[in-house]
C-alpha cells in the first residue's frame, strides 16, 4: 500500500517537474527551432512547426551580415584574458588569505581617528590647493589628482585590515553598481582625454581605450576579482594545513611548497572557478553596449544589434543568438553544481 | 600555523589584488564626484561649477520618480517571483523522480543565456502581439486582440524575462541547501506524526532561511543594475530604471554632470543593499 502510493506521488512530481523543466527550456528551444527555418517560416511558427522545411541557410546569412566569427574571436579573448589575468592577481591573494591570514589589524585605530584621518587629508588638500588660487574647474587632473589624494587614507585603512575585514572589503567592491561607475570609465577610456586632457608632460593624443581589449579585459576581469578570490578562497579553505605543515617540515621551499603540494590539490576549485567567471564575461552586457562598437565588441553586443528591425530577421535572430548562447550553456550545464559557491561568496555550499 | 616568513609573504601576495581593487572603488567614485558638481556636457565642455544643481536637475528630472519607482517594482516583483518559486522549484527537485538531471538541466539553464539573447528572444518570438507565441497562445483560446506585451505592459514585460532569468538561480541555490539538509530530521519527524505541511514549516523553512537571505540580498545587487534587457528591447521610455536614466544622460543628453550625479545616486542604493549582505556574509565566515 505504502509502496503504491509512493509511486504514484513519484508519478505526480515526475509530470510536474518535466512540464515545468520543459516550460522554463522552452524558450531557448523554440530559439534553436526557428534557427532552423527559413524566415517567412519562423513568423508563422507556432502553427506548424513541424511541417515546414528545415535549412541551414541562416548561420550563413549571419555570418555573412554581422560578421560571426570577429565578434565570437572577440567574445573569447575578452573571456579566457580577463579569466587569466584574474586567476594571476586572485591565486596569490586566496593562497595568502587562506594559509596566511592576518589576525590584527596593522593599524589599530579607532574609526573616529581613521575618520579624522580621512577628513583631515582632504581638508588640507582643498586648503592647498584653495591658496595656490589653482582653478579646480579648468585643471581637471588637478581635481582628479587631489581626488585620489583623499582617497589615500581610505587605502591605507583598507590595506591594514586584518584578512576577514579584506575579504568583506574585497566583496563590497562588487556591489559597485555599473552607472555609478560608468561616468568615469567613460571619461578615462575616451580618446579626448575629458580628464587627463591638461596633462601636459604626457602624450596622450593617441589614448582610446574604447571598444579595445586594452580597456575591456582588465574592466572584466575587476567586475570579476572579487567573485574569483571568493570562489579561490573558499576551495582553499578547504585543503587541511596540516599537509603544508607537513610538507614544510619536510624542508619544502614556498615555491616548492606552492606547485607540487597546493596546486595539485587546488586544480579542480581552480577549474570551476575558470569556468563561472568565463560564464559572467561571456554574458555580460552593461559595458560591452555601453563601450564597444566594432572592433573589440563581443556576441552580446552583436546580438543587439539585432535590436532594430529591418524586413523578417526572426530566423537570423534565432541563429544568432543560438550561435551566442550554445558554447556557454554547454559549459554552465557542466559546471553548475559548482556554480553555486562562487554565485554565493560561499555563503551556501 | 603561519610562520612569520609566509605571514610577510602573504602580504605581498595579497597586495596587487587589493590595490587594483581600491583603484577599481576609489578612483572612479573620485572622479564621479569631482564631476557632480561641474557644470560639464560633452558638446560644449566643461563650464565651470554648478554645486549641488546636478543633483537638483537629476531629482526634478520627470524620468527620475518614474524610473525609481520602476527600479523597485522590478526588484520586488522579480524578487518575489524567483524566491517564492525558486522554494517550490527546489522542493520539487528535491524529490526522486525519473529524470532528475536532465530537469535540473532544463530549469537552470535559462540562467546561463546571455540578457542580450533573452530580451530579444521574449520580445520577439514569445511576446510580439501578432506573430509571438502568447499571441498564438491566446487566439487559441478565442481572443480578438492578442495583448501587445511591450506597448501595453512594458514593466511587466521586462520583470517576465528578468524573472526567467533569475528564478533558476534562486532554484538552484536554495535546492543545493536543501540538500545538505539532514535526512534524518525528515524520519525524525515521520516519526513523530509530523505532516508535510509542518516538516516544511518547522524544518525545511528555518533551515532556508540563511539561503533565502542571500538570494534575496545577491539579486538585489543584480536586479538594482538590470541594463540590457531595458536598452535592447527599447523599453527605457517607459519602464527605464536608474541605471538606464544614467545612461541616457550621458547617451542622449550627453551630459557628463548630471549623469555623474544619477550615477552617484544609483552608489547609495546599492550600499544601502550590500552593507546588510556584507554582514550576512561576514557572520558566516566566523561560523
Amino acid at each position: 500500500m505504502a509502496r503504491k502510493q509512493s509511486t504514484n506521488k513519484k508519478i505526480i512530481v515526475t509530470i510536474l517537474a518535466w512540464a515545468i523543466g520543459l516550460a522554463m527550456f522552452f524558450p531557448i528551444f523554440w530559439t534553436a527551432v526557428a534557427a532552423f527555418k527559413t524566415e517567412s517560416d519562423a513568423y508563422t511558427l507556432p502553427q506548424n512547426w513541424l511541417s515546414t522545411p528545415w535549412t541551414l541557410e541562416n548561420f550563413g546569412i549571419v555570418q555573412d551580415r554581422s560578421n560571426y566569427g570577429l565578434y565570437i574571436r572577440n567574445t573569447i579573448i575578452i573571456a579566457l584574458l580577463s579569466t587569466l589575468l584574474g586567476l594571476a592577481f586572485a591565486i596569490p591573494a586566496a593562497w595568502s588569505m587562506a594559509f596566511a591570514p592576518v589576525q590584527k589589524p596593522s593599524i589599530a585605530w579607532s574609526g573616529k581617528r581613521w575618520l579624522a584621518t580621512i577628513f583631515g587629508t582632504a581638508f588640507i588638500v582643498g586648503l592647498v590647493l584653495y591658496a595656490m588660487n589653482w582653478d579646480l574647474t579648468n585643471h581637471a587632473v588637478i581635481g582628479f589628482v587631489a581626488l585620489v589624494i583623499v582617497t589615500l587614507p581610505v587605502t591605507l585603512w583598507v590595506f591594514s585590515r586584518n584578512t576577514t575585514d579584506a575579504l568583506l572589503w574585497m566583496l563590497s567592491t562588487k556591489m559597485m553598481p555599473p552607472a555609478g561607475a560608468l561616468i568615469p570609465i567613460y571619461l578615462i577610456f575616451n580618446r579626448n582625454g575629458l580628464v587627463f586632457k591638461d596633462w601636459g608632460w604626457v602624450d596622450l593624443t593617441e589614448w582610446n581605450l574604447i571598444d579595445s581589449f586594452w580597456g575591456m579585459v582588465p574592466l572584466m576581469m575587476l567586475l570579476n576579482l572579487p567573485i574569483i578570490i571568493w570562489m579561490l578562497y573558499t576551495y582553499f579553505k578547504e585543503i587541511p594545513g596540516e599537509i603544508l605543515e607537513a610538507s614544510r617540515m619536510d624542508g619544502a621551499s614556498v615555491w616548492n611548497e606552492l606547485t607540487k603540494v597546493l596546486m595539485p590539490m587546488a586544480v579542480p576549485g581552480i577549474v570551476s572557478t575558470c569556468l563561472l567567471n568565463l560564464i559572467l564575461a561571456w554574458n555580460e552586457a552593461f559595458w560591452t553596449l555601453n563601450l564597444t562598437n566594432k572592433y573589440a565588441a563581443p556576441l552580446s553586443f552583436m546580438i543587439s544589434e539585432y535590436s532594430s528591425p529591418e524586413g523578417q530577421f526572426w530566423a537570423k535572430l534565432s541563429a544568432a543568438s543560438l550561435m551566442a548562447i550554445v558554447p556557454i550553456l554547454i559549459v554552465g550545464w557542466f559546471s553548475q553544481r559548482q556554480l553555486v559557491r562562487g554565485l554565493t561568496f560561499g555563503a551556501v555550499k | 600555523m603561519a610562520t612569520s616568513h609566509s605571514q610577510s609573504l602573504g602580504k605581498w601576495a595579497l597586495a596587487p589584488s587589493l590595490a587594483v581593487l581600491a583603484g577599481w572603488a576609489f578612483v572612479p567614485l573620485a572622479i564621479a564626484i569631482y564631476f557632480s558638481f561641474l557644470r560639464y556636457n560633452l558638446q560644449n565642455d566643461n563650464t565651470g561649477w554648478m554645486g549641488l544643481s546636478n543633483f537638483y536637475y537629476f531629482f526634478s528630472d520627470p524620468y527620475f520618480l518614474k524610473d525609481l519607482i520602476n527600479t523597485i517594482l522590478l526588484v520586488f516583483f522579480t524578487l518575489v517571483i524567483s524566491v517564492v518559486g525558486g522554494v517550490f522549484l527546489a522542493l520539487l527537485l528535491d524529490q526522486p523522480f525519473w529524470g532528475r538531471g536532465i530537469v535540473r538541466i532544463l530549469m537552470i539553464s535559462p540562467f546561463f543565456i546571455m540578457p542580450t539573447v533573452s530580451s530579444l528572444v521574449w520580445k520577439n518570438l514569445i511576446m510580439h502581439p501578432v506573430f509571438g507565441l502568447f499571441a498564438a497562445i491566446q487566439k487559441f483560446f478565442g481572443a480578438e486582440q492578442p495583448l501587445d506585451w511591450f506597448a501595453s505592459v512594458p514593466l511587466l514585460s521586462v520583470i517576465i524575462i528578468v524573472s526567467w532569468q533569475w528564478l533558476p538561480y534562486a532554484t538552484l541555490i536554495l535546492l543545493t541547501a536543501l540538500q545538505s539538509l539532514d535526512e534524518e530530521q525528515k524520519d525524525a519527524s515521520e516519526m513523530d506524526g509530523a505532516g508535510a505541511i509542518a516538516y516544511f514549516r518547522y524544518i525545511v523553512l528555518p533551515h532556508l532561511s540563511r539561503p533565502i537571505t542571500v538570494v534575496i540580498l545577491i539579486e538585489t545587487i543584480f536586479l538594482l543594475n538590470i541594463f540590457a534587457e531595458i536598452k535592447v528591447t527599447s523599453a527605457g521610455g517607459f519602464a527605464g530604471n536608474l541605471t538606464y536614466l544614467v545612461f541616457s544622460q550621458l547617451n542622449d543628453a550627453n551630459d557628463i554632470g548630471e549623469a555623474a550625479a544619477g550615477g552617484l545616486i544609483a552608489v547609495v542604493l546599492a550600499n544601502l543593499v550590500s552593507y546588510f549582505l556584507v554582514r550576512i556574509v561576514g557572520k558566516n565566515l566566523e561560523a
